[in-house]
């Protein structure tokens, strides 16, 4: 078992500090420009489709579709070699942000646009916004 | 500006591994073997820009580097495209000539993963490093899967790509890796992120090169020997980075190419040669789809059966590319897209007229293209 303190763990600033609490929370949230309505994750401080700074946090469904996916056969970090071979995927969330995740049923079908559902789970004491296909 | 600048010279360092040397050695061999390719004394030279090297940016590089060289140029510095900067510092350099900035330029690059520091191709990005979203193999394989899936591209379109360049780079006694590749071996060989495999994957090499670029008519009062005219260049940048792009599967690199094209006044079918960058194999086959010499989805069927190795349709990466010359990001396939066009590279192309260099950085951020004429 790795220890957690050689685990990769996020390092929380004010910006982001809205999104792994709402997680530890049970909900995931996504950044939301109140002017001109484009929507993103990860947090950043203005929009990047107008350049506003009124920038507000919104609950995901928690619907979203995969957009790709790769399997790790090689640990780059060894923090997940016991974890071999792992998946990452990019899931687009219905309200459009994309975030890195790990589908937590593989076995199930990974594929193209598979339709997921938010499945939090918990990593090294860190609530994590994980999918699973339905 | 059509065909009015050049490059006079070329050189490069011994490429694989090479302990003790430092990245400002390597550029100064680099620009010491190609001021004697293009007879330039290195006094003429006012103008050096440099890539920095990937595995180590430290401030002002291009300043030690000049001063390594014994120069004062009015122009010069480090240019961050990452693996775009080489063919994107050249276009610079060009512009600069002809605007009267500078009158003679050395591009160059070296750099020295293989037996320094490989930290930088494996680290994470941002916050995701929790999901286990680590190394640039990663990304690419991202991109790949989404490619297999949308045009149902095969393990053996990305094989064939493996499998030119390093039937090509077998043949070249300057090639780091020089054992041909079977289609048997490749389907064996073990994946490192699903869908790449190991010989999906480009070589991490030490090693350095660079160019001389001058004006045509200049070059011409000098004597400079082999002078190759450059026709046109282009540049594109996606920025996005891979889980933010909104599709994987194509590029700036389409951008980039019909810049280059408009410029040289030709098109994919004048084309005769092309030195593409292989970072990784999906890469090839996106490019040669983004560049127009087939149809979006259609690349598998353009690579098989031999027909980007030489004695095909468009045989690229003539000397073995990333993926068995030297991993170094991208001046290699300037060096022999010029051999190609001078007649002098060791697999020539039968009346090669025409050659097309792609460089490209990060995950697919950043396209750079070349076109070069043989006179």
């Amino acid at each position: 078992m790795t220890e957690t303190s050689d685990f990769p763990l996020p390092e929380v600033t004010p910006l982001t500090a809205p999104y792994w609490q709402a997680l530890a929370a049970g909900r995931l949230v996504f950044q939301r420009c109140r002017k001109c309505g484009h929507a993103w994750l990860p947090a950043r401080s203005e929009c990047n489709a107008c350049l506003g700074d009124d920038v507000g946090w919104e609950n995901a469904s928690g619907r979203g579709r995969i957009v790709s996916w790769v399997i790790y056969h090689y640990a780059f970090n060894k923090a997940f070699r016991d974890r071999l071979p792992y998946n990452v995927a990019i899931v687009a969330l219905e309200e459009g942000p994309r975030l890195i995740t790990n589908i937590v049923n593989p076995e199930a079908g990974l594929a193209a646009d598979r339709p997921v559902e938010l499945a939090i789970g918990q990593e090294h004491g860190v609530a994590l916004a994980r999918f699973c296909v339905v | 500006m059509r065909g009015t600048i050049v490059i006079a010279g070329i050189g490069h360092t011994a490429f694989g591994k090479l302990p003790a040397r430092s990245t400002v050695s390597m550029n100064v061999e680099a620009c010491r073997k190609a001021l004697e390719d293009a007879r330039i004394d290195k006094s003429m030279i006012d103008a050096v820009f440099v890539k920095y090297p990937t595995s180590g940016l430290e401030g002002k590089y291009g300043q030690k580097v000049a001063e390594a060289l014994g120069l004062q140029p009015r122009i010069g510095g480090v240019w961050d495209q990452a693996g775009a900067s080489n063919i994107s510092m050249i276009s610079f350099a060009a512009m600069a000539i002809e605007r009267g900035q500078c009158e003679i330029a050395l591009v160059c690059f070296a750099d020295n993963p293989n037996s320094g520091s490989r930290k930088v191709f494996e680290r994470s990005l941002g916050d995701d490093a929790i999901y286990g979203w680590f190394g640039v193999p990663a990304g690419y394989a991202m991109i790949a899967q989404r490619h297999m899936a949308d045009y149902g591209t095969k393990h053996e379109d990305l094989a064939a790509v493996a499998i030119a360049c390093r039937r090509h780079g077998a043949a070249n006694p300057d090639a780091q890796l020089k054992s041909p590749l079977t289609l048997e071996q490749y389907m064996s060989s073990r994946y490192v992120v699903e869908p790449l495999r190991r010989d999906d994957c480009c070589l991490l090499s030490d090693g350095g090169a660079a160019v001389v670029v001058m004006n045509a008519k200049r070059a011409r009062e000098l004597g400079v020997p082999r002078p190759v005219p450059i026709l046109g260049f282009g540049q594109g940048q996606t920025s996005w980075e891979v889980p933010q792009r909104p599709t994987l599967t194509s590029t700036c690199a389409a951008v980039s190419a019909q810049t280059a094209f408009r410029m040289a006044g030709v098109s994919p079918k004048d084309i005769d040669v092309a030195q593409i960058y292989d970072c990784f194999t999906i890469t090839v086959l996106m490019t040669l789809e983004d560049y127009g010499f087939c149809r979006k989805g259609e690349v598998g069927h353009f690579v098989r059966e031999g027909r980007i190795e030489i004695g095909g349709d468009l045989p690229i990466n003539t000397s073995g590319g990333l993926l068995s010359e030297t991993g170094m990001p991208g001046m290699q396939l300037v060096l022999e897209g010029v051999r190609q066009m001078r007649g002098t590279a060791n697999r020539q192309v039968p009346d090669a007229r025409k050659c097309i260099i792609s460089n490209q950085g990060g995950i697919m951020h950043t396209h750079s293209t070349l076109i070069l004429a043989n006179d």
